[in-house]
This record gives structure tokens, sequence and C-alpha cells, in this order.
């Protein structure tokens, strides 16, 4: 049983990365931590999907001249590159929103946000006020 | 010539969208952007309804990309399932682009407004490409596509109230773990059969019994979907998302972000597995029959609660993709037509409404609430008729579209011996006229604003007008989407038996 | 020749093109007010043409709009629909001129939207009365509804508007909520949303279900104003008075007891009613609403409230008269809806003159006044004995068969009902007239009586005492409905 379970230690890796990553979307409420949290999510993806293309005795999956070499399955590989992609993409367009939070509210931590957020709402309801901002020409 | 467009329309109507959008953003002048992207989707939508008489005509096609034959190669499927949200994707994009010529510039920086039309021919590549694709992973990168595209076309709406900002931050972090739980289950999936082509998956599926990881990856695969089509209670980042974006790209979203999703999940329960599995069964029974409840009844009473017009009529469509969902759910055949017919329906009424809403921010120069809504109806008569018409639509009133939608969704539920099902359906139906009932209320009873002199804009009002009447005409002679519902419904559930 | 098509045409498209007609006409109120009796004088006579070809068997039949597979809007006449459009039909003649009178008089606003309304609500009336499916039926319901919104809600204050939403929330919830699933439970059940002259249900329903299903059909069909449903009513009274005259003394709950009657008739079958005993609880109920809403009506000052609630009464008459599944009584409940609707507008017609005139609108005001008005309280008195069911009143003859019918059917504790509720209509209809001619006056008023409300008034009256000698055409097509 030890030995099963620790011969797909890679899954509990995965598992672990996993949690981590989604706790800290769900849990902190500090918007740049949420990012981080998430770019731990989809780094455990990534080593499940590594993780199935091994082959036991394959080597990288790199055409070379040795004849009966066992390569480990490319195709994950191929999909992990684009969802590394993707990923950078998500990183980027949300750090960059966090810029534009910090500076439109001044902080970037969810309670202070909804805070101000909430004020407004109340305002736009209450006295009927117009409270967009303006363009910043 | 046509000969070449013909064989490869189903790229050509991803690809057309994808390629303009990197020419707009190149281009400074408004204008010119507009124009172009005005074409680009006029042209989207004659090859969608070239698609739609191919299919029709003909059979299916299953295109594969460069060449590669599929379950190797990346093939893309068009057939009488997925053709139905193209129609809908390509016909709501163009409308709107129309609409968005006056609305843009109000709410829009002049020097971001070509970036923005890149956005959007990118989103409306993204939705396209999301639907016609036919293998699993090409759809998860077409999911972000669409996804990314729309957050930032969100975020757009941070340069007139930075509320947006966060709602586009929510609609990013929330999108992207549900698309990551999506590949999870794609993974999972692979590893159990070792393809990544819908089609074949479902063959090797049905050849696999009792599997942990089967049931695992299916789970993953549903709940991520979910998240993007916004099923309760995994809706959280849609009331913001469409309350808080410009108001042209509510429009679009509200119309066609979520169906694309709608539509995905429909072809993973009933064409990648199979509808008499238990896995499936009891899924659709315990999971997503009772959220689909929820979200009915949840949905319609926060919309009832809610001030600001628009964050209402957000919650109000999660009310409405409940009552998809719950047509899903019912799993006979008729119920699956009548999901799609109202998958349809609710595209022509929520971008109606939001046209309407919008048109009348526009002229007020201010976000609409339940409180500067009054009057407005006797200042701007069009906007108003067309507004009571597509809030009727809604609410399921005889002579409209919404009422088709219902009367389906009804006629299934109840020849599936659920009676109950169907009068909770009904029961929030009733409900929905409440809130609709106090904004035509406020817009008819009370004094306008005074001195104001509000002059109804040609460019506002036409494509509002040309929806409403699709909204009647689709109440009144309903056979082309029904006959189109059921054959699509045929074919996603007729493959097994 | 023209063929029977074309009258269905004429009748159902006379009051739509005056709605189309009407808002173009708005700077020129002398031709805008012509548009109404004119209308009504046109759909009448399509409706009389009708009405002659089914009492010679035949049958109109006119399909105008295939929505989709299986469902359509089609119009197919039966004896019932021809009675009911023609009812409609004439009374909106006279509704129609009364309104002028009465708008003119009050110096009311939005006159325009008000005509554009009305006439739409008769339209859907006449659809509703020719409907030849249960769709067509449902969809011309739910459009009747929404055209009398803007009637009901006309003078948009406050209380216009409370009783816009009462009135909204009672029909539209009751008719979403019951009525439509009940119809595609019928559609389920028989395949097919047709309905026949001996009802479709037989066969196709387990009878233990029969009484939920009309259930479902009674208490979704609000117009028809049964207990718990009937709320509507009342608070509908703010409107102005020839709204509640023709449209809730007329169109609206005629279209909700016809509906019934069809239902009852051609849905379920007299027969299947009569063999499974599905109409049982519906006997009781109806009872029940008819003494409840005749004991209230004695205690209503205000005269609308009053009529109100005998209006509500009446109706039961007609619920009962369907629910006691024999033919004598259904006869007897289809004659009621014509006795009825001429001898209640009188009395509509008279309480708005009352107020135009006189600016009253409460029975305690009215005493002696009977002779600064002779002619008004005289309809009021003749109306009265209409509804109380005296000859040589029409209402005699419809009593007369609802009696037989309660006796036929073997339920004689209707008769003892009826009975209470005549002597109970008695007391609080013939209180007003009482007051007016035989009390002393208590106060001095100005009396300025508009000609164009004083004519519909006789008029109305004289066919309240003419019906009672022309009923025979109406008791022939109600023998073709039931044999």
């Amino acid at each position: 049983m030890i030995s099963s379970s620790l011969g797909v230690w890679n899954y509990w890796v995965v598992f672990l990365l996993m949690m981590i990553g989604l706790f800290l979307v769900i849990g902190r409420k500090n918007l740049l931590k949420k990012i981080v949290g998430l770019t731990i999510f989809q780094t455990s993806v990534f080593l499940l999907y590594i993780t199935f293309g091994k082959i036991q005795g394959g080597t990288a999956p790199i055409l070379n001249n040795i004849n009966n070499t066992i390569y480990s399955n490319p195709l994950p590989h191929v999909l992990i590159l684009t969802a590394i992609v993707v990923g950078v993409a998500t990183t980027a367009l949300g750090l960059s929103l966090v810029l534009r939070i910090n500076s439109e509210y001044g902080s970037i931590e969810e309670d202070d946000i909804s805070a101000q957020d909430l004020v407004d709402y109340h305002d736009l309801i209450e006295t009927n006020k117009n409270v967009s901002v303006k363009f910043k020409k | 010539m046509t000969d070449i467009i013909i064989k490869n329309l189903p790229i050509l109507v991803v690809i057309c969208p994808l390629m303009m959008s990197l020419i707009v953003v190149l281009i400074p002048y408004n204008f010119l952007s507009w124009v172009i992207t005005l074409s680009t989707t006029f042209i989207t939508f004659i090859f969608s309804l070239l698609l739609y008489q191919e299919v029709y005509l003909h059979t299916s096609i299953s295109y594969a990309l460069g060449n590669w034959a599929p379950p190797l190669g990346i093939e893309y499927v068009i057939d009488k399932v997925s053709i139905v949200p193209i129609i809908i994707i390509s016909l709501i994009s163009f409308i709107t682009t129309i609409f968005s010529s006056k609305i843009m510039p109000a709410e829009i920086n002049s020097s971001s407004i070509s970036k923005v039309y890149s956005l959007w021919l990118l989103a409306i590549a993204g939705l396209i490409g999301l639907v016609t694709t036919g293998d699993a992973f090409n759809l998860f990168v077409f999911l972000e596509i669409s996804s990314l595209a729309s957050v930032a076309l969100v975020a757009m709406g941070g340069q007139k109230d930075k509320q947006g900002l966060v709602a586009a931050y929510n609609y990013l972090v929330l999108g992207a773990v549900g698309a990551t739980l999506y590949v999870i289950g794609v993974g999972l999936l692979y590893g159990i059969t070792g393809t990544l082509n819908l089609a074949d998956l479902s063959k090797r599926i049905a050849e696999i019994n009792d599997n942990k990881a089967l049931i695992a990856g299916f789970g993953f695969m549903i709940i991520g979907i979910m998240v993007k089509a916004a099923v309760f209670p995994l809706h959280i980042w849609l009331p913001r998302a469409y309350a808080y974006a410009p108001s042209a790209v509510s429009v679009l979203l509200a119309a066609t972000a979520t169906k694309a999703s709608l539509y995905i999940l429909a072809r993973i329960l009933f064409s990648v597995f199979d509808i008499s599995d238990t896995l499936i069964i009891n899924t659709l029974q315990y999971v997503i029959l009772p959220l689909s409840i929820l979200a009915m009844f949840a949905g319609t009473i926060m919309a009832i609660f809610e001030k600001d017009i628009k964050r209402l009529l957000a919650h109000s469509s999660i009310a409405q993709i409940g009552y998809i969902t719950l047509a899903f759910a019912i799993g006979t055949k008729a119920s699956v037509a009548a999901g799609f017919i109202h998958l349809f329906n609710h595209a022509l009424i929520k971008g109606a409404l939001f046209m309407a809403i919008t048109s009348m921010s526009f002229y007020i120069n201010k976000r609409i609430t339940i409180n500067n809504l009054s009057g407005l109806g006797r200042e701007m008569p069009i906007t108003f008729v067309c507004f009571v018409i597509c809030s009727l639509s809604l609410a399921g009133i005889p002579l409209t579209a919404g009422f088709i939608s219902k009367l389906y969704i009804i006629k299934a539920s109840i020849s599936a011996d659920g009676i109950w099902i169907a009068m909770l359906i009904l029961a929030s139906s009733a409900l929905s006229v409440v809130y609709l009932w106090k904004m035509i209320e406020a817009l008819w009873f009370h004094e306008g604003p005074k001195n104001l002199l509000i002059k109804e804009n040609s460019l506002v009002y036409i494509p509002l007008l040309i929806i409403t009447f699709l909204n009647i005409y689709f109440g009144l002679d309903a056979s082309l989407v029904v006959n189109s519902s059921f054959e699509a419904s045929e074919q996603l559930l007729g493959a097994r038996k | 020749m023209i063929s029977l098509e074309t009258y269905i045409l004429i009748t159902i498209l006379s009051p739509l093109i005056v709605f189309l007609v009407t808002p173009l006409l708005s700077r020129n109120p002398n031709l805008r007010d012509l548009l109404g009796p004119l209308g009504g004088v046109i759909s009448s006579y399509g409706a009389i043409e009708i009405m002659n070809a089914v009492l010679e068997g035949k049958i109109p039949k006119l399909d105008v709009l295939d929505i989709a597979d299986g469902i359509k809007i089609g119009f197919e006449v039966t004896p019932l629909g021809a009675i009911f459009g023609l009812v409609a039909s004439v009374l909106w003649i006279f509704a129609a001129i009364y309104s002028v009178g009465y708008m003119r008089g009050n110096q009311e606003k939005n006159q325009t939207r008000f005509y554009t309304f009305y006439a739409m609500a008769v339209h859907a009336a006449l659809c509703i009365a020719y409907s030849g499916d249960l769709l067509t039926l449902f969809i011309f319901y739910e459009v009747l509804t929404f055209s009398t919104y803007p009637l009901v809600a006309h003078k948009q204050n406050e209380l216009a508007q409370k009783a816009g939403r009462l009135y909204m929330s009672i029909l539209v919830g009751s008719s979403v909520i019951f009525l439509l699933p009940a119809i595609i439970c019928v559609w389920v059940l028989t395949g097919s949303l047709d309905m026949s002259k001996n009802g479709v249900l037989e066969g196709n329903l387990n009878p233990e279900y029969a009484p939920y299903l009309l259930a479902m059909f009674a208490f979704g069909i609000g117009k028809a104003a049964l207990i718990p449903i009937h709320k509507w009513l009342p608070a509908a009274m703010v409107a102005p008075t020839p709204v509640s005259a023709l449209l809730h003394a007329v169109a609206v709950v005629k279209a909700g007891v016809f509906t019934m009657l069809l239902i009852l008739t051609n849905v379920f079958g007299i027969d299947f009613l009569s063999k499974t005993g599905a109409s049982t609880w519906l006997i009781w109920l109806a009872s029940f609403t008819l003494l409840i809403t005749s004991i209230i009506a004695i205690y209503k000052d205000d005269i609308k409230a009053r009529l109100a609630y005998s209006t509500i009464s009446q109706l039961s008459y007609i619920t009962l008269g369907g629910a006691l599944a024999s033919a004598m009584a259904t006869q007897g409940a289809v004659l009621h809806i014509v006795t009825h609707a001429a001898g209640k507008i009188t009395l509509f017609f008279v309480a708005g003159a009352i107020y135009v005139g006189a600016k009253m609108s409460k029975i305690s005001e009215l005493n002696g006044h009977g002779k600064s008005m002779p002619l008004i309280f005289l309809a009021f008195f003749i109306g009265s004995l209409s509804i109380i069911g005296v000859p040589p009143m029409a209402g005699s003859w419809s009593k007369f068969f609802l009696m037989l019918g309660a006796a036929e059917s073997g339920h004689l504790f209707v008769l003892v009902v009826f009975s209470i509720s005549t002597i109970l209509n008695a007391y609080y209809l013939m209180e007003i007239p009482a007051r007016a001619f035989f009390l002393k006056k208590d106060r001095e008023i100005k009396v300025k009586m508009p000609t164009l409300i004083t004519i519909p008034i006789i008029c109305t009256c004289f066919l309240t005492i003419i019906l009672f000698f022309a009923m025979e055409p109406f008791q022939k097509l109600t023998s073709i409905m039931v044999n």
C-alpha cells in the first residue's frame, strides 16, 4: 500500500498545489495574492498533464536517431505549452487590472474596495447622484 | 473562388473576425474601425447563413483543420446542433455592432475605441470558435480567447465607472478557475481514453464501464463549463460584469456569451456522454435540476429587490439561464429542443432589453436606477414601446417569442410527468412580471424629468426596432426556430439510441 | 355573397381597425369619437350574420396563422361563441356612445389613449368569442388583460396605480400559473389543442384527476371571479365608468365565464362531468361565492362597489349553471350571459350618469333626487328588475332555466341558494331607486346630464325588456349547443 501510494506521489503534489492555489484564490482578500493562487492552481494542472504523459522508461519526446527509443507521450507536453501561454495571458491581464484598481481605489484589499463600492452604490440609489468617473483625456 | 469559400466556411467563420481584429487594432480612425467591424460581422453572419443552408440541404460538415484527419487532427464540426448557436452569435453581434456606433463614443475614450472594436471582434471569434470546434482542448483555447477578450471589454467600463475594473477582475479570476477545472477534466478523460476529439471521446467512453477517473473527469468538465455558463451558484461574476461593462458590451455579452457555454454543456452531457448512462441521469436529476430551480427563483427574487436596472437585468439573465438548464435537465428530446428554443429567444429578448435600457441612459447621460426611470417612457415613445414588448416577451406573454419557448418547456415537462416542475417554472414567470411591471410603471406613470429635450437617435433605435420586430416575428411564426431546435435535439440525443 | 369567413373577419377586424385609426385622429375629437359607434355597428352586422349562419347549423371557420407544428391562431364559431360575439358587439355600440358623453362631461384627459385601448379590448373579447382552439383562446385572453390595464389605470394617480397592480397581479398570476398549464395538460393528454362539442377529455383523462384539472381551470380563469380570485373586480372600479360598464360588466367578465363554460362543455363535456362528478366541488364554491358576495354588496355604500360585488355574484350564477352538468342548467347559464350583460350595463351606465350629472357616488347621498333625474332612476329600476329576475324583464328567462336545471340535476339545495340570493338582490338593488323616489331630499343639487349619456341608458333599458320577447334565437342556439 505504501509503495503504491508513494508510486503516485506526483499526484499528491498535484493535489497539494491545486488545493493551495484554490485556497489562495478563495481565502485571501488581497487581489495580488489571488492571482498568485490562480497561477499556482494552473501550475498544478500542468504537472497533472505531464504526469499523464510520462511512460515508464520513456525519455523526452524529442526525435533522435537511435532505434527503439521509448518516448514519453508528446501530446500532453504540447497541450501544456498552450495552457502555459493561456496562463501567462491571464496573469498579465490580471496584473494590469490590479494596477488600474490600485490607481482608482488606492488599495488592493478586497475589503477596502467593497466598502468604497457599497458607499458609491448607496449614493447612486439614495441621492440619485451620478457618481461615475469622468474620462481621463 | 466561391467554391473555395464554401469548402472552407467552417474555418472562415472563425478566422474572419480573428484576422480582422488584428487589423482593426492598428487603425487610428474610429469611424473606419467601426465600419470594418460592421462589415466583418455582416460577412460572418452571411457565412453562418450559408452554413445553415449547407447543413440543412446536405449534411453535417466535418472540417479537418490543416487537412490533418481527425481523430488525431483538430476538426471543426458544423451540424444541426452547432448551427443554432452560430446563427445566434453572428446575428446578435451584427445587430449590436450597428447599435454600438453611437453608444461607444459616449462611454469610452476616443483613443481607445479602435482597441475596443479589436477586442470586440476577438471575443466574437472566440465564441464562434467555441461552438464550432470538435476538439476538447481546442475548446479550452477558444473558451479562454473569448473569456479574456470579454474580461478586457468589461474592464473598459472602468473608464466611466471604476466598479467595472473590480467586476472585470472577478470575472477574470472566476473564469480562469472555471476554465482550469475544465482542463483538469479534459486531462482526466484524455488519460483514460487517449483521445481529445469529441466524437471519438463519445465512442471510447461508451466502451468504458465503471471508472472513477471517468466520473471525476466528467465532474470537473461540467463544473468548469457551469462557471462559464453562469449556472447558480457559480454565477457570482455575472451581475457586476454585465452591469458595469460599457453598455454596448453588456448587450453583446448578455445575449451571446453564456449561450455558447450552455451549448457546450448540452454537447458534453448528451453527445460526449450517453444519456442513458446512470452517471448522466443522476447528474441531471440531482445536480442540474435542483440548481436550475434555485437559479430561477434566486435570479428573479434578486431582480425584484435590485434598484440598479442593469444589475436587475443581469439577475434576470441568471433566472433565464436556469430555464435553459432546467430544460436540458429534464432530458427528453422535447425538453432539449425547448432548451434550444429558449437559447435562441432569450438572446433576442435580453439583447433588446439591454439595448433599450442603454438607450435610456444614453439620452439622459446617467446610470439608470429605478428612481430616475420616472417618466422617461413618455419622453421616448419608441424606446418605451420596444421595452414594453420585450418585457412582455421576457415574461412569456402570448404573441411574443418568449411565450413560444415557455410553451414548449412547459409542454416538455408535463409530458415527462413533471407537473410540479411546470408549476415552478410558471410561478417564477409570474414573479418576473413583478420587476418588469415595476419598471414599466415607473416609466409611464410619473412625470418625466423637467427641462429635458430628448430626440431619439435613429442609429440607436433602429437596431432596437429590428430586434423587437424579430421578437414579435418569432412569436407569430415560430416554425423556423421550433423546427431547427427539434432537429438539433434529434441529432444530439438520437445518435445514441 | 359574402362568405362566412369574411363575416368573421368583419366582426373581428372592425375593432382592430378602430384601434389603429383612433390615434391618428387625435386632433379631430368629433371624427375620432364617431369611430367607436361606427365600429360597433359594423361588428354587430357581422355578428348577426354569423349568428344566423350558426342557427342554420353551419360552423364558420377561419385559420389565420400557423405559428409552429400543431399550434395556430384559428377561429371557429360555436353557438356559445356566436352569442357572446353578438352581445359584445351590440353593447359596444351603446358603450361607445356613452363613453363619448361621459368623457366629455367629465372633461377627462388622455381620451385618445382611452378610445384606442377600448377598441383593442373589444377586439380581444371578440377574438375570444370566436376562438377555434385553446391556444387562440389563451392568447386573446392575455391580450384582453393587457389591453385593459391602461384603461383601469387611466387616471394615473396613486389609487389607479395600486388598483392597476392588483388587477394585473391577480389576472396575470392566475392565468399564467393555473390556466396555461391546464391548457398544456389538455394538449399533452389529447395530443392537440382543439375542442369539440362533447368534450375531448373522455377516455383521455383518468376520472380521478378530473376534479384537479377542473380546479386548475377554475382558478386559472380569473376573469370569472370565483372566490378567492375575485378581488380584482372591485379594485378595477377606480376606472372611469365606461370601462366598468362595458369591460367589467360585459367584455372582461363575460370572457371569463364564456371561457369557463367553453371548458366545461367543449373540453370536459357535460356527460363526462355528470358521470365523474368532477364539478361537484365547483357547485359548492360557486354557491358560496354567490351568497357571500351578495351579502357583502349590501354593506357597500359606493354605487360602483355595490354593483361590482353584484357582478361577481351574477357571474357565479353562470359558473354554477355550468358546474351543475345538466343540459338545462347550461342553457340557463348561457342565456344569463345575455340577460345579465344587458341589465348590468344599464346599471353601470346609471351609476356613471349620477357621477357625471350630479357628482355623486354614494348611495346614502341619493335620497330624494329621483325627481331631478327621473329617466335615469327609472332605467335603474327596470335594470334591477331584470337582474332580480322579475318578468317581463329578460333576466327572468335565464333564472327560470337555471332553476329548472338545478332541479334536473338533482342538486336541490341550489334552488335554495337561488331563492336566498334573489331576495338579497332585491334588497341591495332596490335600495337605490327606493331612496331616490321615496325618501326626502336632504340637500339641493344641480343636475347637468349630457344627452349622449341618457340615450344609451334608455336603449339598453329597452333591450332588457325586448330581450324577454326576443329570447328565441338565443334559446335555439343553446339547445344546439347541448344536444
